[in-house]
């Protein structure tokens, strides 16, 4: 519960993620803003974006962001800018580069896996012969048909 | 409230005799773990009959422990120190209640609990089991509570008392005073801890060597009513999320989010292989594999939210003890439990015979979709260590990763689903096993387009989405009608078919509404954020949110900033709103309530935030389309889980306790 606890105190929050004067005069701009912000990590928070989180350092990130984009670099390099001072602990995303390629293709490898164990047992069953069968024992029918019966 | 600080208090011994009942348990589960496993090894009926009295006097001592704890909160005695930590004697009487098990502590005697209740309820209900298998179960149930009694008294003893007691305590998190969260965690740890009983039926089946029709059917109504639990808990979780954190989210993919969902996506797998064991005596061995997989999850989101791991390698590192045992703990079990499984396996043959086209593929390709989306759940929730243990590299696996990864294996597993539980069993014709199903799923696409008509420029995610929601749906109601048979009186014979038919389509519609409203609020929200001075108002969607009044108000143990709003569709009138924002001065702590205005077809959701140095209050107003769907949805999964639950093969089960006869050894 105590894990719980630091989540939920992180949360919650004195004051509401993005704050009217943060908000950019362009729509436009500020809806990319609000996009790029839900994929950017609050750094003292868990598992929360900025765009959710009340921390001042998510504040602080998110008018960062937006400074970047009215200076006019596009979303990646705005993202960039960001990760180059925080790290690529800042992506909620993990990037398909490296090592985490192994985390971003275990689903699917584990799909093929798994697809090919159970079509092959498929395959085991749909050959068995019914001769592979034991029949129940006199005891058993007996016990079975009463349960069945109620 | 009438128990104040002051209240003369009367029954101190009550928190010795639980303390002494809990250490009594204890031993009590020793005796029940070693005695019937060696009576059912040498075939002695007299050891093996030991394992109901201790199942039953075992959950009566953790009852009464528990019952203790539980008083002691109730009375607010502050000599304990549990209750300094966690309670306040101004505290509403409901959170004095639920504190019990909101801490570390308390919540894993609630643990506990639910593990000797279940083991109880097996000696209980077990009646109709062979003798030695009844034995072995109740042993195998009694030494996880063997393990959980010696963490608790070992490590995480709540009856600990302090020598100078305080006048008042510190208060519960106000996060958790809160209706919705005081019920989530024994909702959740009835399923969780509910799959302990399926691990133990599993494990008794693997020393026993032998798993049949009839084992399917005892273990089924265990996991289902595990799983319903987990459905309800897992709901309660976050619909509190969605109302209370203030923003509306309603699953974040946090860990100890995940802890509870990888159960339930595994609960829900074995859910239908056990259908296959009991009905076709086959996918036998993969049946008892995810019995200990899914205990093994339980086991894992409980290390997960005990030991802090996740949170921070550092606080793990700062307190290791209770991570470490718990670690002990997973090991002993997953660890014993898979090398019988290697052992066992081989014994365990499958007999049905079936074609590739058969209802026995099709709820194997139902496993494969849950025990991937499982896996993949697991892969992104542990990465993080993994990439920091192995490559050095410090990353987040935040919502974007699990929205892309997690959400394809539940597009195929709507996709499969109509059609698998259309297939007949052994063999199946698939032309006109499809052939009822042609309409819906003409009718299902006409539904994603007019989504894709009305909503303008978007992503496919909506539309597809309530394809999917309306495919699902349908094409369960479709199977059932499908079972009436053909000609005169078909509705009547509706009525009469067996209440696990109905149970499986309530459960399956009910996955396609939560489907259909998660894709709805996903792609559909909006939100607006505004500095409102008294008088003002802002526009979002259709609606018009205007702010009358703002005012301060004293709560019984917080202060509040209550704002009233009323809320225009189109410029009429149709709901007044009051969201707040409270501080509990004791634990220092500020909470938002929104106000939601709820509707079937979208929420209207008003948070209230800060005076501004400008003037004014900010205002969020969002609109949450189909949000209450997705409980619903829930709602319907679990009801369906219930009425099958109460069908008659398995009241049977439960109701030939009292006439069956031992099976005489061999």
């Amino acid at each position: 519960m105590k894990a719980l606890l630091v989540a939920l105190l992180l949360m919650a929050s004195p004051a509401l993620a993005v704050q009217p004067d943060e908000i950019l005069s362009d729509p436009a701009l500020e809806e990319r803003a609000r996009d790029l912000s839900k994929g950017l990590r609050c750094l003292v928070c868990r598992n929360e974006s900025i765009d959710e989180s009340n921390a001042s350092l998510a504040r602080d990130l998110r008018i960062l962001l937006r400074e970047r984009l009215v200076a006019g670099d596009s979303d990646a390099e705005a993202v960039d800018f960001i990760v180059a001072r925080y790290g690529e602990y800042v992506l909620l995303n993990p990037p398909a580069s490296g090592s985490t390629w192994l985390l971003w293709g275990a689903g699917p490898l584990m799909l093929l896996l798994a697809g090919g164990l159970g079509y092959g047992y498929l395959r085991g069953r749909s050959k068995a012969t019914a001769s592979d069968q034991t029949p129940l024992s006199s005891e058993e029918q007996a016990r079975l048909d009463d349960i069945l019966k109620g | 409230m009438a128990w104040g600080a002051v209240a003369p208090y009367d029954g101190t011994m009550i928190t010795e005799l639980g303390h002494f009942a809990l250490i009594l348990a204890f031993a009590i589960a020793i005796i029940q773990t070693v005695v019937p496993l060696i009576g059912a090894q040498k075939r002695w009926s007299g050891w093996m009959a030991v394992a109901e009295p201790a199942a039953s006097a075992q959950f009566a001592l953790t009852a009464f422990a528990f019952g203790a704890l539980m008083w002691a909160f109730v009375t607010s005695d502050f000599s304990l120190r549990l209750v300094v930590l966690n309670s306040h004697s101004m505290k509403p009487m409901l959170y004095k209640i639920s504190g019990t098990w909101g801490n570390h502590e308390g919540s894993m005697l609630l643990w506990v609990l639910i593990v000797s209740l279940f083991g109880a309820m097996a000696a209980w209900f077990g009646g109709n089991l062979p003798q030695t298998l009844r034995a072995r179960v109740l042993a195998v149930q009694a030494a996880i509570g063997v393990a959980f009694f010696a963490f608790i008294i070992l490590t995480s003893n709540p009856f600990l008392r302090l020598a100078t007691p305080p006048f008042d305590g510190q208060d519960l998190n106000p996060l958790l005073q809160d209706p919705g969260l005081a019920f989530h965690p024994p909702f959740l740890y009835l399923g969780y801890v509910g799959l302990s009983m399926t691990f133990s039926f599993a494990v008794a089946a693997l020393i026993e060597g032998r798993v049949d029709a009839a084992w399917g059917r005892w273990v089924r109504p265990w996991t289902l009513a595990a799983w319903i639990f987990l459905t309800i808990g897992i709901a309660l979780g976050s619909w509190w999320a969605y109302y209370e954190l203030g923003w509306g989210g309603f699953w974040f993919w946090d860990p100890v989010e995940n802890a509870s969902f990888m159960p339930w996506l595994l609960a829900a797998a074995l859910l239908h292989s056990a259908i296959v064991v009991e009905k076709r005596e086959s996918l036998k061995s993969w049946t008892i594999l995810l019995a200990i997989l899914a205990f093994g999850f339980s086991l894992i989101g409980t290390f997960i939210v005990r030991s802090g791991l996740l949170t921070s390698v550092h606080a793990f590192a700062n307190d290791p003890e209770r991570g470490v045992f718990i670690l002990m703990i997973m090991a002993f079990f997953m660890g014993g439990a898979l090398i019988l499984f290697a052992l066992r396996a081989s014994v365990l043959e499958a007999k049905g015979v079936f074609s590739i086209v058969s209802r026995e593929s099709a709820l194997l390709v139902n496993n494969v979709l849950l025990a991937v989306s499982c896996f993949v759940v697991f892969i992104g929730t542990m990465w993080p260590l993994l990439a920091e243990m192995f490559f050095d590299r410090k990353l987040s696996v935040g919502p974007p990763f699990f929205d892309a990864a997690f959400t394809p294996f539940m597009v195929l597993l709507g996709l499969a689903l109509p059609i698998g539980s259309a297939m007949p069993w052994k063999r199946a014709n698939i032309g006109r096993a499809l052939r009822p199903l042609r309409y819906v799923f003409l009718l299902a696409v006409a539904v994603g387009c007019l989504a894709f008509v009305i909503q303008t420029g978007r992503s496919l995610l909506g539309p597809v989405g309530l394809f999917l929601g309306a495919w699902v749906v349908m094409g369960t109601i479709m199977d059932l009608w499908g079972r009436t048979g053909r000609g005169e009186g078909r509705l009547r014979r509706l009525t009469r078919l067996p209440r696990a038919d109905w149970g499986k389509m309530v459960a399956h519609a009910g996955l396609g509404v939560t489907m259909a409203g998660i894709a709805g609020l996903t792609a559909w929200s909006q939100d607006e954020i505004r500095a409102l001075p008294i008088g003002g108002s802002l526009d979002v969607g259709s609606y018009t949110v205007q702010l009358d009044n703002v005012e301060r108000l004293q709560g019984p143990n917080y202060v509040s900033t209550v704002g009233s709003l009323t809320l225009f569709q189109n410029g009429k009138e149709i709901s007044q709103l009051r969201p707040e924002k409270r501080f509990y001065p004791v634990a220092q702590m500020p909470t938002t309530e929104a106000a939601i205005d709820y509707n079937l077809a979208r929420d209207v959701y008003v948070v209230i935030g800060d005076e501004q140095d400008t003037g004014g209050w900010v205002i969020r107003a969002y609109i949450k389309p189909l949000t209450n769907w997705i409980w619903i949805g829930c709602a319907l999964m679990a009801l369906g889980g219930m009425l099958s639950l109460s069908d008659r093969r398995f009241r049977v089960a439960a109701g030939a306790a009292k006439r069956a006869t031992p099976v005489p050894a061999e």
